[in-house]
């Protein structure tokens, strides 16, 4: 079985656009949308949920008011400068909070609980490319990355009980929490750049976190006319580094076209972008076979 | 006053605006990159940086000649940084997410503070204008804290000296990176691009800003392609639109050279110039009313 997930370290790259276009061309795949703080997948895949489930992580305090004396342990102790004593005792931010129960621990007066926290809910869904496993954190919630760990060992096993040989997943942009979480257990990530300052230079920070994890990867150029100069610039870089170039996309309308019309673009055009796009697939498939062998 | 751009999704062009605006501002200002996982400011702001510092996170370490393997600290744990297997106890630094709770209820004081390193703080002037930055340490998962030691900076006084204006320009995503970017901003501009994944991520920045109070206006980038949808949500959100750029194959290839976009034709001039002026005269208010 593989593993393959998308990732690009900046936004914007066309990563979920291209996801939705190995998603229609492979064949029994399970989909996994890995962006669960900004996920877009599903605005392509129109998922249609089996079920849906809450999302408990971690733990709030929640202050009893009749059991404060109002004598500031908690907020000399908190770190995060989530708790404030007032005359009204003690008031937490669950914006600042980080869960980690100190004032719980240290109140003298056993006046604050500690509660699970419902940060989200995830779901399992049919789509018309297969079946996806998919989340939405709430808005300003943490630990995405336990919600990441979670899809990806729900995918696993659909993909066991569908007798599934792949797993494709949309992953997270930036570098942190969600991306290594999203790429523990990763046979191979595929990085979609672009050619400007930003899109190399996030392509450099992203190997280099493969290269941490000794994660095999592969690029995909999105919009490569836009700077010549760069183009050549990440090509060299891949040759280098022994990074493979699965394929060069143009700078082209029809990605945003598919976008609005719900479409992934090799169901929307028979274009150049979409021929890449396959080829680029078979090219992926071909790494994949090759990584397994050895 | 200080100024949030944000996005929600990556890739609207929040450092392009973030650059532009501070290029336009009318007065020296600080350009400050918290988007620390990735940051892509300076390479447009191409700033000569004057000074820079480790970002260090307090965690525990043990000294195994005091400890008595009591596991409290391993129960008190919520990051399971802390594991204790019969007189063994192992710390794993990068879990911890530096509460301090094990340091201050260790009953033996086996646990003391050492550190471990997030990333790098780097400060610098880019013309008129001030520059600050962090840069998450590649393998580092947490980025919230590294943001808040950024944030510390702006009191050094090389870094704000006599500027009151920041402009910040916030990690994409609306989780806790992002929102520690925002927190403490007397306005945030939201940039977006009028695509259903634009739009779809906005509604979520603006639920999740919306929850801090903070006063907030959209900048729609690539204006033209995609669709209407983004000015529905907005009108009915009653999120004012700051500013439209124009979808232009010429700005693109700007910023594909590294160009600050106001700088590359007397248009985009104006129109951040105007942009610069109205988040102004919108975050005012605000601004006052924090302070009150």
């Amino acid at each position: 079985m593989h593993e393959i997930l998308i990732i690009s370290g900046k936004g914007g790259t066309g990563k979920t656009s291209v996801t939705a276009a190995f998603a229609h061309i492979c064949e029994k795949a399970v989909i996994c949308d890995l962006d669960v703080d900004a996920p877009d997948l599903h605005l392509i895949l129109q998922p249609e949920p089996r079920q849906t489930t809450a999302f408990i992580s971690g733990f709030e305090p929640r202050v009893a008011a009749e059991k404060c004396t109002s004598c500031g342990t908690c907020e000399q102790m908190c770190r995060f400068g989530a708790i404030k004593v007032g005359d009204e005792g003690a008031v937490v931010d669950p914006i600042r909070c980080e869960g980690c129960g100190v004032c719980v621990y240290f109140c003298p007066e056993k006046a604050i609980d500690f509660l699970p926290k419902h940060c989200g809910d995830w779901s399992i869904s049919d789509t018309r490319f297969g079946t996806m496993a998919h989340a939405q954190l709430f808005p300003g919630e943490e630990n995405s990355g336990k919600l990441v760990a979670l899809l990806r060992t729900k995918a696993r096993e659909l993909a066991a009980s569908e007798g599934a040989s792949l797993i494709l997943a949309d992953g997270p942009p930036g570098i942190g929490c969600p991306v290594i979480s999203a790429l523990s257990g990763t046979n191979l990530a595929v990085m979609v750049t672009e050619p400007t300052p930003s899109g190399i230079h996030d392509l450099e920070r992203v190997v280099e976190l493969c290269d941490y994890f000794k994660i095999p990867t592969s690029v995909i150029i999105n919009k490569c006319d836009l700077n010549k100069t760069i183009a050549g610039d990440i090509r060299t870089f891949c040759d280098k580094r022994g990074i493979c170039l699965l394929g060069e996309l143009p700078h082209d309308s029809d990605f945003v076209n598919a976008m609005v019309q719900a479409r992934a673009i090799t169901e929307f055009s028979q274009g150049p972008t979409s021929r890449k796009l396959r080829e680029a697939w078979q090219k992926l498939l071909q790494q994949a076979a090759e990584l397994k062998a050895a | 006053m200080k100024i949030a751009i944000a996005s929600g999704k990556g890739g609207t062009g929040k450092t392009m605006v973030t650059a532009s605006l501070s290029a336009s501002w009318g007065r020296p200002v600080v350009a400050v990159d918290l988007d620390v996982e990735e940051p892509n400011l300076h390479l447009f702001l191409k700033p000569d940086i004057t000074g820079s510092r480790d970002a260090l996170m307090e965690v525990p370490q043990v000294d195994t000649s005091k400890c008595d393997y009591c596991r409290k600290c391993a129960e008190f744990c919520e990051y399971k940084a802390i594991s204790v297997l019969g007189d063994v106890i192992m710390i794993f630094p990068e879990m911890c997410h530096g509460c301090g709770g094990c340091l201050a209820l260790c009953p033996t004081g086996a646990l003391t503070p050492a550190h471990r390193k997030l990333g790098e703080v780097s400060w610098g002037t880019s013309g008129e204008n001030r520059f600050l930055m962090g840069r998450l340490r590649v393998g580092e998962a947490m980025s919230p804290p590294l943001i808040h030691q950024v944030m510390t900076e702006l009191k050094r006084p090389e870094v704000s000296a006599d500027l009151t204006d920041v402009l910040i320009d916030a990690p994409p995503g609306v989780s806790c990176p992002a929102i520690s970017a925002v927190i403490d901003s007397d306005f945030v501009v939201l940039v977006t691009e009028p695509t259903p994944f634009g739009v779809f991520d906005l509604r979520l920045a603006h639920q999740a800003f919306t929850t801090l109070g903070k006063p907030m206006g959209v900048v729609v980038n690539r204006a033209g392609v995609g669709n209407d949808e983004v000015y529905r949500f907005c009108s009915q959100a009653g999120l004012s639109i700051l500013a439209e750029i124009p979808y232009d194959r010429a700005i693109a290839e700007a910023y594909a050279a590294g160009n600050v976009i106001a700088r590359t034709s007397a248009s985009m001039t104006a129109l951040f110039q105007r942009l610069a002026e109205t988040i102004r005269q919108a975050a005012a208010p605000a601004k006052e009313a924090r302070h009150a």
